[in-house]
Protein backbone atom coordinates (compact mmCIF):
# COMPACT_ATOMS: atom_id res chain seq x y z
CA UNK A 1 0.00 0.00 0.00
CA UNK A 2 1.32 3.43 -0.84
CA UNK A 3 2.38 5.72 2.02
CA UNK A 4 -0.30 8.40 2.29
CA UNK A 5 1.23 10.36 5.19
CA UNK A 6 1.28 14.03 4.24
CA UNK A 7 4.63 15.65 3.51
CA UNK A 8 5.63 17.71 6.57
CA UNK A 9 5.79 21.45 5.98
CA UNK A 10 9.32 21.52 7.38
CA UNK A 11 11.66 18.57 7.59
CA UNK A 12 15.17 18.95 8.98
CA UNK A 13 17.25 15.86 8.51
CA UNK A 14 20.82 15.20 9.64
CA UNK A 15 21.61 18.90 9.94
CA UNK A 16 25.18 19.83 10.78
CA UNK A 17 26.22 23.47 11.26
CA UNK A 18 29.37 25.34 12.15
CA UNK A 19 30.37 28.75 13.48
CA UNK A 20 33.84 29.03 11.99
CA UNK A 21 35.69 25.99 13.32
CA UNK A 22 33.10 25.24 16.01
CA UNK A 23 30.86 22.33 15.06
CA UNK A 24 27.54 23.31 16.69
CA UNK A 25 24.83 21.07 15.23
CA UNK A 26 25.48 17.36 14.93
CA UNK A 27 22.98 15.63 12.68
CA UNK A 28 19.91 17.37 14.11
CA UNK A 29 16.58 16.10 12.78
CA UNK A 30 12.95 17.01 13.35
CA UNK A 31 9.82 17.77 11.38
CA UNK A 32 6.86 20.09 11.61
CA UNK A 33 3.47 19.39 10.07
CA UNK A 34 1.30 22.04 8.50
CA UNK A 35 -0.58 24.04 11.15
CA UNK A 36 1.44 22.70 14.07
CA UNK A 37 3.17 24.63 16.82
CA UNK A 38 6.38 22.85 17.71
CA UNK A 39 8.94 23.92 20.29
CA UNK A 40 12.64 23.33 20.47
CA UNK A 41 13.47 23.09 24.15
CA UNK A 42 16.90 22.80 25.67
CA UNK A 43 19.51 24.38 27.83
CA UNK A 44 21.53 27.44 26.87
CA UNK A 45 23.99 26.63 24.12
CA UNK A 46 22.21 23.41 23.10
CA UNK A 47 21.86 24.65 19.50
CA UNK A 48 18.23 25.85 19.35
CA UNK A 49 18.94 29.33 18.02
CA UNK A 50 21.56 27.92 15.67
CA UNK A 51 18.93 25.56 14.28
CA UNK A 52 16.64 28.46 13.37
CA UNK A 53 19.56 30.43 11.91
CA UNK A 54 20.52 27.42 9.81
CA UNK A 55 16.95 26.91 8.58
CA UNK A 56 16.52 30.53 7.48
CA UNK A 57 20.00 30.50 5.92
CA UNK A 58 21.68 33.16 8.05
CA UNK A 59 24.16 30.48 9.07
CA UNK A 60 25.68 29.41 5.77
CA UNK A 61 28.07 26.77 7.06
CA UNK A 62 25.60 23.94 7.18
CA UNK A 63 24.98 20.59 5.57
CA UNK A 64 22.34 17.89 5.69
CA UNK A 65 18.81 18.43 4.49
CA UNK A 66 16.21 21.12 5.11
CA UNK A 67 13.05 20.78 3.09
CA UNK A 68 10.04 23.03 2.96
CA UNK A 69 6.88 21.28 1.74
CA UNK A 70 9.09 18.64 0.15
CA UNK A 71 11.41 21.17 -1.54
CA UNK A 72 15.08 21.09 -0.58
CA UNK A 73 16.23 24.57 0.51
CA UNK A 74 19.62 24.05 2.14
CA UNK A 75 21.50 25.51 -0.82
CA UNK A 76 19.27 28.58 -1.07
CA UNK A 77 20.34 32.03 0.14
CA UNK A 78 18.44 33.44 3.11
CA UNK A 79 16.45 35.90 0.99
CA UNK A 80 15.35 33.09 -1.32
CA UNK A 81 14.33 30.96 1.69
CA UNK A 82 12.30 33.81 3.16
CA UNK A 83 10.55 34.23 -0.19
CA UNK A 84 9.46 30.60 -0.08
CA UNK A 85 7.29 31.47 2.90
CA UNK A 86 9.34 31.44 6.10
CA UNK A 87 9.18 34.36 8.53
CA UNK A 88 11.99 34.74 11.04
CA UNK A 89 11.84 36.56 14.36
CA UNK A 90 15.33 36.64 15.88
CA UNK A 91 16.21 36.30 19.54
CA UNK A 92 17.63 39.83 19.69
CA UNK A 93 14.43 41.10 17.99
CA UNK A 94 16.35 43.02 15.34
CA UNK A 95 14.36 46.24 15.49
CA UNK A 96 15.94 48.88 13.26
CA UNK A 97 16.83 52.08 15.07
CA UNK A 98 16.80 54.21 11.93
CA UNK A 99 13.24 53.15 11.07
CA UNK A 100 9.94 54.14 12.65
CA UNK A 101 7.57 51.50 13.99
CA UNK A 102 5.56 51.76 10.78
CA UNK A 103 8.68 51.42 8.61
CA UNK A 104 9.82 48.43 10.67
CA UNK A 105 6.40 46.87 10.16
CA UNK A 106 6.41 47.46 6.42
CA UNK A 107 10.05 46.45 5.86
CA UNK A 108 9.74 42.72 5.05
CA UNK A 109 8.28 42.43 1.55
CA UNK A 110 4.95 40.70 1.03
CA UNK A 111 5.82 37.41 -0.62
CA UNK A 112 2.34 36.01 -1.14
CA UNK A 113 -1.24 36.80 -0.34
CA UNK A 114 -2.79 35.69 2.92
CA UNK A 115 -0.69 37.83 5.26
CA UNK A 116 -2.30 39.96 7.92
CA UNK A 117 -3.29 43.51 7.05
CA UNK A 118 -2.03 46.40 9.15
CA UNK A 119 -5.52 46.67 10.67
CA UNK A 120 -5.41 43.02 11.73
CA UNK A 121 -1.92 43.50 13.14
CA UNK A 122 -3.01 46.54 15.13
CA UNK A 123 -5.99 44.57 16.42
CA UNK A 124 -3.53 41.94 17.70
CA UNK A 125 -1.07 44.53 19.05
CA UNK A 126 -2.91 47.76 19.91
CA UNK A 127 0.26 49.22 21.52
CA UNK A 128 1.93 49.32 18.12
CA UNK A 129 -0.82 51.42 16.61
CA UNK A 130 -0.42 54.02 19.35
CA UNK A 131 3.31 54.25 18.71
CA UNK A 132 3.36 53.82 14.96
CA UNK A 133 5.41 56.97 14.34
CA UNK A 134 7.94 56.35 17.13
CA UNK A 135 11.47 55.23 16.42
CA UNK A 136 11.53 51.43 16.56
CA UNK A 137 14.12 51.15 19.31
CA UNK A 138 12.31 53.68 21.53
CA UNK A 139 9.65 51.05 22.31
CA UNK A 140 9.71 49.02 25.50
CA UNK A 141 11.17 45.50 25.36
CA UNK A 142 7.70 43.98 25.19
CA UNK A 143 6.57 46.32 22.43
CA UNK A 144 9.74 45.60 20.47
CA UNK A 145 9.00 41.89 20.74
CA UNK A 146 5.46 42.49 19.49
CA UNK A 147 6.86 44.52 16.60
CA UNK A 148 9.37 41.78 15.76
CA UNK A 149 6.56 39.22 15.53
CA UNK A 150 4.08 41.57 13.88
CA UNK A 151 6.30 42.49 10.94
CA UNK A 152 6.58 38.90 9.70
CA UNK A 153 2.81 38.40 9.83
CA UNK A 154 2.27 40.84 6.97
CA UNK A 155 4.39 38.94 4.51
CA UNK A 156 2.17 35.95 3.84
CA UNK A 157 4.76 33.56 5.32
CA UNK A 158 2.95 30.52 6.73
CA UNK A 159 5.89 29.08 8.67
CA UNK A 160 7.13 31.28 11.50
CA UNK A 161 10.41 30.76 13.30
CA UNK A 162 10.18 32.51 16.69
CA UNK A 163 13.35 32.60 18.73
CA UNK A 164 12.71 33.02 22.47
CA UNK A 165 9.89 35.53 22.12
CA UNK A 166 9.37 35.70 25.90
CA UNK A 167 12.97 36.25 26.92
CA UNK A 168 13.38 39.04 29.45
CA UNK A 169 9.73 40.14 29.34
CA UNK A 170 7.29 40.88 32.17
CA UNK A 171 4.64 38.20 32.91
CA UNK A 172 1.83 40.37 31.59
CA UNK A 173 3.62 40.78 28.24
CA UNK A 174 4.42 37.07 28.11
CA UNK A 175 0.71 36.41 28.53
CA UNK A 176 -0.09 38.75 25.64
CA UNK A 177 2.49 37.08 23.40
CA UNK A 178 1.05 33.70 24.38
CA UNK A 179 -2.43 34.85 23.36
CA UNK A 180 -1.02 36.09 20.05
CA UNK A 181 0.69 32.80 19.25
CA UNK A 182 -2.50 30.98 20.16
CA UNK A 183 -4.44 33.19 17.77
CA UNK A 184 -1.87 32.65 15.01
CA UNK A 185 -2.18 28.91 15.50
CA UNK A 186 -5.95 29.23 15.27
CA UNK A 187 -5.50 31.08 11.98
CA UNK A 188 -3.46 28.18 10.60
CA UNK A 189 0.11 29.45 10.91
CA UNK A 190 2.78 26.82 11.44
CA UNK A 191 5.21 27.84 14.16
CA UNK A 192 8.60 26.66 15.35
CA UNK A 193 9.17 28.17 18.76
CA UNK A 194 12.52 28.17 20.51
CA UNK A 195 11.92 28.46 24.24
CA UNK A 196 13.57 27.99 27.59
CA UNK A 197 10.30 28.66 29.39
CA UNK A 198 8.62 25.28 28.88
CA UNK A 199 5.60 26.25 31.00
CA UNK A 200 4.90 28.93 28.40
CA UNK A 201 5.54 26.48 25.57
CA UNK A 202 3.30 23.83 27.12
CA UNK A 203 0.27 26.09 26.76
CA UNK A 204 0.80 26.50 23.03
CA UNK A 205 2.68 23.66 21.40
CA UNK A 206 1.53 20.39 19.93
CA UNK A 207 4.92 18.76 20.28
CA UNK A 208 8.23 19.48 21.97
CA UNK A 209 11.64 18.50 20.69
CA UNK A 210 14.48 18.36 23.21
CA UNK A 211 17.78 19.65 21.84
CA UNK A 212 21.02 18.69 23.53
CA UNK A 213 24.54 19.25 22.25
CA UNK A 214 23.40 20.04 18.74
CA UNK A 215 20.95 17.21 18.18
CA UNK A 216 17.40 16.24 18.98
CA UNK A 217 17.48 13.69 21.79
CA UNK A 218 13.79 13.30 22.57
CA UNK A 219 10.31 14.37 21.56
CA UNK A 220 7.15 14.69 23.64
CA UNK A 221 3.59 15.11 22.50
CA UNK A 222 2.13 17.95 24.50
CA UNK A 223 -0.54 15.63 25.90
CA UNK A 224 2.19 13.49 27.48
CA UNK A 225 4.12 16.37 28.99
CA UNK A 226 2.81 15.98 32.53
CA UNK A 227 3.59 12.26 32.48
CA UNK A 228 7.18 13.03 31.42
CA UNK A 229 7.75 16.05 33.60
CA UNK A 230 10.64 14.53 35.57
CA UNK A 231 12.40 13.53 32.38
CA UNK A 232 11.88 17.01 30.99
CA UNK A 233 13.23 18.62 34.15
CA UNK A 234 16.30 16.45 33.86
CA UNK A 235 16.83 17.51 30.23
CA UNK A 236 16.39 21.17 31.01
CA UNK A 237 18.26 21.11 34.31
CA UNK A 238 15.31 22.64 36.14
CA UNK B 1 27.97 99.33 -4.48
CA UNK B 2 27.99 99.22 -0.65
CA UNK B 3 30.29 97.70 1.94
CA UNK B 4 29.73 95.22 4.76
CA UNK B 5 32.33 95.22 7.57
CA UNK B 6 34.51 97.23 5.22
CA UNK B 7 34.27 94.62 2.46
CA UNK B 8 32.78 95.72 -0.87
CA UNK B 9 29.47 93.92 -1.42
CA UNK B 10 30.57 92.80 -4.89
CA UNK B 11 33.59 91.00 -3.39
CA UNK B 12 31.66 89.59 -0.44
CA UNK B 13 28.78 88.17 -2.44
CA UNK B 14 31.14 87.06 -5.19
CA UNK B 15 33.09 84.97 -2.69
CA UNK B 16 29.91 83.66 -1.10
CA UNK B 17 28.73 82.59 -4.56
CA UNK B 18 32.06 80.90 -5.22
CA UNK B 19 31.73 79.20 -1.86
CA UNK B 20 28.25 77.99 -2.73
CA UNK B 21 29.50 76.63 -6.06
CA UNK B 22 32.30 74.71 -4.36
CA UNK B 23 29.82 73.69 -1.67
CA UNK B 24 27.51 72.30 -4.36
CA UNK B 25 30.26 69.97 -5.54
CA UNK B 26 31.35 69.10 -2.02
CA UNK B 27 27.75 68.23 -1.11
CA UNK B 28 27.10 66.09 -4.19
CA UNK B 29 30.39 64.24 -3.91
CA UNK B 30 30.27 63.72 -0.16
CA UNK B 31 26.66 62.57 -0.47
CA UNK B 32 27.73 59.76 -2.81
CA UNK B 33 30.62 58.86 -0.53
CA UNK B 34 28.34 58.82 2.52
CA UNK B 35 25.78 56.57 0.85
CA UNK B 36 28.47 54.14 -0.24
CA UNK B 37 30.15 54.13 3.16
CA UNK B 38 26.84 53.75 4.98
CA UNK B 39 25.86 50.53 3.26
CA UNK B 40 29.09 49.03 1.99
CA UNK B 41 31.45 50.19 4.72
CA UNK B 42 33.80 51.00 1.87
CA UNK B 43 35.72 54.26 1.86
CA UNK B 44 35.49 54.81 -1.88
CA UNK B 45 38.77 56.39 -2.77
CA UNK B 46 37.89 56.04 -6.46
CA UNK B 47 35.14 58.66 -6.02
CA UNK B 48 37.33 61.50 -7.29
CA UNK B 49 38.34 59.46 -10.33
CA UNK B 50 34.66 58.69 -11.02
CA UNK B 51 33.88 62.42 -10.81
CA UNK B 52 36.72 63.05 -13.27
CA UNK B 53 35.31 60.31 -15.55
CA UNK B 54 31.98 62.16 -15.50
CA UNK B 55 33.64 65.37 -16.68
CA UNK B 56 35.73 63.56 -19.31
CA UNK B 57 32.80 61.59 -20.64
CA UNK B 58 30.86 64.84 -20.99
CA UNK B 59 33.73 66.26 -23.02
CA UNK B 60 34.05 63.04 -25.06
CA UNK B 61 30.33 62.88 -25.87
CA UNK B 62 30.55 66.39 -27.31
CA UNK B 63 33.93 66.03 -29.04
CA UNK B 64 33.42 62.58 -30.57
CA UNK B 65 29.64 62.28 -30.98
CA UNK B 66 28.35 65.84 -30.97
CA UNK B 67 26.16 65.09 -27.94
CA UNK B 68 25.74 68.23 -25.87
CA UNK B 69 25.48 69.13 -22.21
CA UNK B 70 21.79 68.36 -21.61
CA UNK B 71 21.99 64.82 -22.93
CA UNK B 72 25.27 64.39 -21.04
CA UNK B 73 23.45 65.25 -17.81
CA UNK B 74 21.32 62.17 -18.38
CA UNK B 75 23.72 59.79 -20.15
CA UNK B 76 26.94 60.28 -18.22
CA UNK B 77 25.63 59.35 -14.75
CA UNK B 78 24.05 56.24 -16.29
CA UNK B 79 27.22 55.19 -18.12
CA UNK B 80 29.60 55.87 -15.23
CA UNK B 81 27.02 54.33 -12.84
CA UNK B 82 27.11 51.12 -14.91
CA UNK B 83 30.91 51.22 -14.69
CA UNK B 84 30.43 51.46 -10.90
CA UNK B 85 28.06 48.48 -10.89
CA UNK B 86 30.67 46.40 -12.68
CA UNK B 87 33.43 47.52 -10.31
CA UNK B 88 31.32 46.53 -7.32
CA UNK B 89 30.23 43.19 -8.72
CA UNK B 90 33.62 42.15 -10.07
CA UNK B 91 36.02 43.56 -7.48
CA UNK B 92 34.67 45.34 -4.42
CA UNK B 93 32.12 42.64 -3.51
CA UNK B 94 35.00 40.22 -3.00
CA UNK B 95 36.23 42.32 -0.06
CA UNK B 96 32.94 42.73 1.84
CA UNK B 97 33.94 40.30 4.56
CA UNK B 98 37.27 42.04 5.17
CA UNK B 99 38.26 45.16 7.10
CA UNK B 100 37.44 48.65 5.65
CA UNK B 101 41.11 49.13 4.95
CA UNK B 102 41.07 46.59 2.12
CA UNK B 103 38.23 48.41 0.35
CA UNK B 104 40.09 51.69 0.75
CA UNK B 105 43.28 50.20 -0.69
CA UNK B 106 41.45 48.63 -3.62
CA UNK B 107 39.59 51.82 -4.51
CA UNK B 108 42.78 53.86 -4.05
CA UNK B 109 44.48 51.56 -6.56
CA UNK B 110 41.52 51.85 -8.92
CA UNK B 111 41.66 55.64 -8.68
CA UNK B 112 45.34 55.63 -9.67
CA UNK B 113 44.69 53.27 -12.59
CA UNK B 114 41.75 55.32 -13.91
CA UNK B 115 43.62 58.62 -13.56
CA UNK B 116 46.71 57.08 -15.15
CA UNK B 117 44.73 55.80 -18.12
CA UNK B 118 43.21 59.24 -18.77
CA UNK B 119 46.60 60.94 -18.27
CA UNK B 120 48.20 58.65 -20.88
CA UNK B 121 45.42 59.31 -23.36
CA UNK B 122 44.77 63.02 -22.82
CA UNK B 123 47.78 64.45 -20.97
CA UNK B 124 47.50 66.71 -17.93
CA UNK B 125 46.62 70.00 -19.55
CA UNK B 126 42.96 70.85 -19.19
CA UNK B 127 40.42 70.42 -21.97
CA UNK B 128 37.90 73.20 -22.47
CA UNK B 129 34.12 72.64 -22.31
CA UNK B 130 31.83 75.54 -23.01
CA UNK B 131 28.85 76.64 -20.99
CA UNK B 132 25.61 75.54 -22.73
CA UNK B 133 24.16 78.37 -24.78
CA UNK B 134 20.87 78.45 -22.85
CA UNK B 135 22.78 79.08 -19.61
CA UNK B 136 25.24 81.65 -20.95
CA UNK B 137 25.26 85.17 -19.56
CA UNK B 138 24.03 86.21 -16.17
CA UNK B 139 21.92 88.47 -14.01
CA UNK B 140 22.97 91.84 -12.66
CA UNK B 141 21.55 91.91 -9.15
CA UNK B 142 22.82 95.40 -8.45
CA UNK B 143 25.19 94.34 -5.67
CA UNK B 144 26.75 91.55 -7.76
CA UNK B 145 26.73 89.81 -11.12
CA UNK B 146 25.27 86.28 -10.98
CA UNK B 147 26.29 83.99 -13.87
CA UNK B 148 23.36 81.83 -15.00
CA UNK B 149 25.38 78.63 -15.18
CA UNK B 150 26.61 78.98 -11.59
CA UNK B 151 23.07 79.59 -10.38
CA UNK B 152 22.03 76.45 -12.30
CA UNK B 153 24.78 74.40 -10.62
CA UNK B 154 23.66 75.51 -7.16
CA UNK B 155 19.98 74.84 -7.87
CA UNK B 156 20.61 71.47 -9.52
CA UNK B 157 22.91 70.36 -6.73
CA UNK B 158 20.38 71.40 -4.09
CA UNK B 159 17.60 69.58 -5.97
CA UNK B 160 19.61 66.39 -6.39
CA UNK B 161 20.68 66.45 -2.73
CA UNK B 162 17.09 66.98 -1.61
CA UNK B 163 15.78 64.25 -3.92
CA UNK B 164 18.42 61.82 -2.66
CA UNK B 165 17.62 62.65 0.95
CA UNK B 166 13.90 62.12 0.27
CA UNK B 167 14.64 58.83 -1.48
CA UNK B 168 16.58 57.55 1.50
CA UNK B 169 14.41 58.93 4.29
CA UNK B 170 10.91 58.68 2.86
CA UNK B 171 10.68 55.73 0.48
CA UNK B 172 10.54 51.96 0.82
CA UNK B 173 13.85 51.61 -1.03
CA UNK B 174 15.37 54.09 1.42
CA UNK B 175 14.02 52.06 4.33
CA UNK B 176 15.71 48.96 2.87
CA UNK B 177 18.96 50.92 2.58
CA UNK B 178 18.79 52.24 6.14
CA UNK B 179 17.87 48.85 7.56
CA UNK B 180 20.58 47.08 5.55
CA UNK B 181 23.10 49.62 6.85
CA UNK B 182 22.21 48.50 10.40
CA UNK B 183 21.77 44.76 9.99
CA UNK B 184 22.22 43.40 6.46
CA UNK B 185 21.97 39.78 7.59
CA UNK B 186 18.49 40.22 9.03
CA UNK B 187 17.31 42.31 6.08
CA UNK B 188 18.41 39.49 3.80
CA UNK B 189 16.52 36.98 6.00
CA UNK B 190 13.37 39.02 5.34
CA UNK B 191 13.61 38.20 1.64
CA UNK B 192 15.47 41.27 0.40
CA UNK B 193 18.39 40.69 -1.95
CA UNK B 194 21.04 42.65 -0.04
CA UNK B 195 23.99 41.95 -2.37
CA UNK B 196 21.96 43.42 -5.23
CA UNK B 197 21.01 46.38 -3.04
CA UNK B 198 24.69 46.95 -2.28
CA UNK B 199 25.63 46.83 -5.96
CA UNK B 200 22.88 49.28 -6.90
CA UNK B 201 23.85 51.59 -4.05
CA UNK B 202 27.46 51.67 -5.19
CA UNK B 203 26.30 52.35 -8.75
CA UNK B 204 24.03 55.14 -7.48
CA UNK B 205 26.84 56.73 -5.46
CA UNK B 206 29.12 56.60 -8.48
CA UNK B 207 26.39 58.11 -10.67
CA UNK B 208 26.19 61.05 -8.26
CA UNK B 209 29.95 61.58 -8.63
CA UNK B 210 29.58 61.45 -12.40
CA UNK B 211 26.72 63.97 -12.29
CA UNK B 212 28.98 66.31 -10.34
CA UNK B 213 31.58 65.75 -13.07
CA UNK B 214 29.11 66.80 -15.80
CA UNK B 215 28.22 69.93 -13.85
CA UNK B 216 31.90 70.71 -13.29
CA UNK B 217 32.97 70.36 -16.92
CA UNK B 218 31.96 73.90 -17.99
CA UNK B 219 33.38 75.47 -14.80
CA UNK B 220 36.66 73.72 -14.12
CA UNK B 221 39.14 72.59 -16.70
CA UNK B 222 38.54 68.92 -17.62
CA UNK B 223 41.74 67.14 -16.66
CA UNK B 224 42.77 63.78 -15.17
CA UNK B 225 43.76 65.32 -11.83
CA UNK B 226 40.54 67.23 -11.18
CA UNK B 227 39.14 64.44 -9.01
CA UNK B 228 42.32 63.91 -7.01
CA UNK B 229 42.41 67.64 -6.22
CA UNK B 230 38.83 67.57 -4.98
CA UNK B 231 38.61 64.24 -3.20
CA UNK B 232 40.77 65.05 -0.17
CA UNK B 233 38.58 68.05 0.64
CA UNK B 234 35.47 65.95 0.11
CA UNK B 235 36.74 63.31 2.53
CA UNK B 236 37.21 66.06 5.09
CA UNK B 237 33.60 67.14 4.47
CA UNK B 238 32.38 63.57 5.05
CA UNK B 239 34.40 63.26 8.26
CA UNK B 240 33.07 66.58 9.56
CA UNK B 241 29.47 65.71 8.62
CA UNK B 242 29.73 62.22 10.06
CA UNK B 243 30.72 59.10 8.13
CA UNK B 244 27.62 57.66 6.50
CA UNK B 245 25.35 60.58 7.43
CA UNK B 246 23.30 61.72 4.43
CA UNK B 247 21.98 64.97 5.94
CA UNK B 248 25.43 65.61 7.44
CA UNK B 249 27.09 65.41 4.05
CA UNK B 250 24.65 67.80 2.41
CA UNK B 251 24.61 70.44 5.15
CA UNK B 252 28.35 70.22 5.79
CA UNK B 253 29.16 70.33 2.08
CA UNK B 254 27.37 73.61 1.50
CA UNK B 255 28.44 75.12 4.85
CA UNK B 256 32.11 74.35 4.33
CA UNK B 257 31.98 75.73 0.81
CA UNK B 258 30.70 79.01 2.26
CA UNK B 259 33.27 79.03 5.08
CA UNK B 260 36.05 78.39 2.56
CA UNK B 261 34.74 81.22 0.38
CA UNK B 262 34.61 83.66 3.29
CA UNK B 263 38.09 82.66 4.41
CA UNK B 264 39.39 83.52 0.93
CA UNK B 265 38.12 87.01 1.53
CA UNK B 266 39.07 87.50 5.16
CA UNK B 267 42.35 85.58 5.39
CA UNK B 268 43.28 84.15 1.97
CA UNK B 269 46.38 82.36 3.30
CA UNK B 270 44.18 79.99 5.31
CA UNK B 271 41.57 79.31 2.61
CA UNK B 272 43.05 76.00 1.51
CA UNK B 273 43.52 74.74 5.07
CA UNK B 274 40.44 76.03 6.89
CA UNK B 275 38.40 72.88 6.14
CA UNK B 276 41.14 70.65 7.54
CA UNK B 277 41.46 72.80 10.67
CA UNK B 278 37.70 72.37 11.20
CA UNK B 279 38.06 68.64 10.58
CA UNK B 280 40.76 68.35 13.24
CA UNK B 281 38.64 70.27 15.76
CA UNK B 282 35.54 68.17 15.01
CA UNK B 283 37.54 64.94 15.30
CA UNK B 284 38.83 66.04 18.71
CA UNK B 285 35.47 67.20 20.08
CA UNK B 286 33.00 64.91 18.28
CA UNK B 287 34.79 62.00 16.61
CA UNK B 288 31.59 60.67 15.02
CA UNK B 289 31.18 63.96 13.14
CA UNK B 290 28.58 66.69 13.55
CA UNK B 291 25.69 64.51 12.33
CA UNK B 292 27.20 61.06 12.84
CA UNK B 293 25.79 58.37 15.08
CA UNK B 294 28.83 56.18 15.38
CA UNK B 295 32.59 56.36 15.30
Amino acid sequence: MADTAPVPLLRVDGLDAWYGDSHVLHGLSFEVRDGEVVTLLGRNGAGKTTTLRAIIGILRQRQGSISLAGREIIRHSSNAIARLGIGYCPEERGIFASLSVRENLLLPPVIRSGGLSLEQIFALFPNLQERVHSQGTKLSGGEQQMLAIARILRTGARLLLLDEPTEGLAPVIIEQIGRTIHELKRQGFTIVLVEQNFRFAAQLADRHYIVEQGKVVDMFENATLERNIDKLHAYLGV
Amino acid sequence: MFTILGIPSQALFGQLLLGLINGSFYALLSLGLAIIFGLLNVINFAHGAQYMMGAFLTWMLLSYFGIGYWWALLLVPILVGIFGLLLERLLISRLHHLDHLYGLLLTFGLALIIQGAFRIQYGVSGLPYGIPVTLAGGQNLGFMFLPNYRLWVILLSLSVCLATWLLIEKTKLGAYLRAATENPTLVQAFGINVPRLITLTYGGGVALAALAGVMAAPIYSVNPNMGADMIITVFAVVVIGGMGSIAGSIVTGFALGLIEGLTKLLYPEASSTVIFIIMAIVLLLKPAGLFGRRV
